[in-house]
């Protein structure tokens, strides 16, 4: 029980008058004029324009191609952030900042030179195209864009967890006769998992969102390349207003639930942490 | 006798750091994967777009870059960035100021507010504001009445560049005043400062370096935006065409080199970015040892 303390600051009218202002006038207003409009919709219309084929095609895409970049995202990026706290090498520290830029670059530049290198003549489709890779302008490029853009967060949320990681846990199971492996797997990788499981929920929830770097990897095919986001957009040019916030009630949906369980895994993984 | 058992204990520490690595195979085929990923994902993308902005030569890349319409792009680009970056940074101060220094129920919903616009699909942040300003949407037709453009203009990309950078600078900034406390601030009420001068002299020359960083990770998205903008911007060429927009442009005309030379631009400002906020977390690295050493002294 602490006794609250008299605050002897100014400002706080001032400061707490404008932030909820501003918040209001940005964030609130705009949120609240879209749950109006969707809520103005008839259930038999909101269900017709929100799982139409066209609109569930393009679902199946996004959370599809959202969840297998996810997984990609997990794998490589618990291996880069184990080899950047674990290993000395050279350029390390390189590779540590360099693993920022797909959060610094405009997602309509990553979309581009992805789009040029996995082409048939770019740099890497000359080579993979031949082997029936397609890279570019196929549900496969829209894995690439999405494993692109998500791949900080892994890292990110596990690197602080590797920091902190005690090593005399890792000692006393060596001592007591376990291999690295047997290490690994019942040591080190139960205590690492919730914060996988974090980066893994930051990069879906951020890959199902992601609209610049897909435009133009992915071709937009309607029932075959095109994603929900997308989707949207194409109901926009038309005026189908109502169309358009169908698909993005879905959308807002889906990210809040995401939103929601991202908190519980932190609150999850701090206790794991402080235990 | 020390001498004796000086290397035992070395040959103890020896063993149980061997119990606790990965043998060298193991370790190099790692650093291998990574760097190989690294270089697949991270490098290769980014020499690519200089690569392919500079393959018809100096002069094709200058012209592409001072082309009226790309220009009037990169104008239009640096104008929203010096608008919407300097709003949110108000907001960003106000709300630190607010949220850390002091306390009030509801602090936690406050929080999550302010975080909202990250969770909200750019796209469907756009929809928002042309729900609200579009010609079908809630102020559509007193706009129109009015000829006041939102949506489709110059005020539309703004609004909607500020939403997606909201939570920005607030977001680095609440942890950092959260951590300096305010006692100092109370020091300085306490042998007379006022309310503003304790703000200028003594909280944001402690926050200055999240200052920054929040900043630049703000300005970097307010420059980079695509999705809301793009939704909101309706493709007037020369007039509601931001950087991003016209790299999408030219590439659907089949002009590639000049869509990389804007493109190539949007690198270097990423690359800028990364750099910064390396150097700065670097010196708050530094500044974090010095201050655990000093704490050693008596």
């Amino acid at each position: 029980m602490r006794k609250k303390k008299f605050n002897a600051l100014p400002g706080f009218g001032l400061t707490m008058g404008f932030t909820l202002l501003y918040l209001s006038i940005i964030v609130l207003i705009p949120f609240a004029g879209l749950v109006v409009r969707a809520c103005g919709l008839h259930w038999q219309d909101f269900w017709r324009l929100a799982t139409s084929g066209r609109a569930l095609a393009a679902y199946r895409l996004t959370f599809g191609a959202s969840f297998i970049a996810a997984v990609a995202n997990a794998i490589f990026g618990t291996l880069l952030a184990w080899v950047l706290v674990r290993y000395e090498f050279p350029g390390r520290r390189c590779i540590d900042a360099i693993v920022d830029f797909p959060f610094a670059l405009p997602t309509a530049v990553a979309g581009l030179t992805l789009a040029s290198l996995f082409a048939a003549n770019g740099w890497l489709g000359r080579y993979l195209v031949p082997l029936g890779i397609k890279g570019a302008y196929s549900p496969l490029g829209v894995v690439i864009a999405l494993t692109f853009v998500g791949m900080p967060f892994v890292v990110r949320t596990l690197q602080p967890v590797l920091q902190d990681l005690e090593r005399e846990v890792e000692e006393v199971a060596a001592t007591l006769g376990a291999g690295r492996l047997r290490t690994f797997v019942s040591v080190i990788a139960p205590s690492l998992f919730p914060a996988v499981l974090t980066g893994f929920a930051l990069a879906f929830a951020r890959a199902i969102g992601e609209y610049g770097s897909i435009v133009f990897i992915s071709g937009n095919l309607p029932f075959k390349t095109e994603i929900a986001p997308y989707l949207i957009v194409m109901r926009l040019e038309e005026y189908d207003y109502t169309g358009a916030i169908a698909l993005a009630v879905v959308l807002l949906v889906f990210s809040f639930l995401l939103l929601g369980a991202i908190n519980l895994l932190e609150q999850w993984s701090s206790r794991f942490q402080h235990s | 006798m020390p001498r004796v058992l000086t290397n035992h204990s070395r040959a103890a520490v020896k063993k149980s750091q061997r119990g606790t690595e990965e043998s060298p195979f193991i370790k190099w085929t790692l650093i291998t994967v990574a760097l190989a990923f690294c270089f697949l994902f991270l490098l290769l993308p980014l020499v690519n777009v200089f690569a392919q902005a500079l393959a018809k030569g100096w002069s094709y890349y200058w012209q592409s870059l001072t082309e009226p319409d790309s220009w009037a792009a990169i104008r239009l680009t640096l104008i929203v960035a010096a608008i919407s970056v300097p709003l949110n940074v108000i907001f960003g101060l106000a709300a630190a100021w607010a949220v850390a220094k002091f306390n009030f129920p509801g602090k936690s919903m406050l929080i999550t507010l302010i975080d909202l616009p990250f969770s909200v699909s750019p796209v469907v942040a756009g929809l928002m504001f042309v729900v609200l300003f579009g010609l079908q949407g809630f102020f559509g037709t007193w706009l129109d009445e009015h000829e006041i453009k939102i949506i489709f203009a110059v005020p539309g990309i703004v609004l909607a560049t500020v939403f997606i950078t909201f939570p920005f600078v607030a977001r680095e900034l609440i942890p950092v005043m959260q951590a300096t406390g305010t006692e100092q601030e109370q020091a300085a009420l306490t042998l007379g400062a006022n309310g503003w001068q304790t703000f200028w002299h003594v909280t944001l020359p402690s926050v200055k370096w999240g200052l920054l960083y929040g900043v630049i990770l703000c300005n970097a998205r307010a420059m980079g935006e695509f999705g809301a903008v793009s939704v909101v911007s309706g493709h007037i060429t020369g007039q509601t065409d931001t950087m991003p927009l016209r790299v999408e442009k030219l590439y659907n005309e089949y002009n590639a080199p000049a869509a990389f030379a804007i493109a190539s631009l949007l690198a270097l400002l990423a690359l800028l970015t990364l750099g910064v906020k390396t150097l700065l977390e670097m010196k708050q690295a530094r500044a974090y040892q010095r201050a655990q050493r000093t704490s050693f002294l008596p």
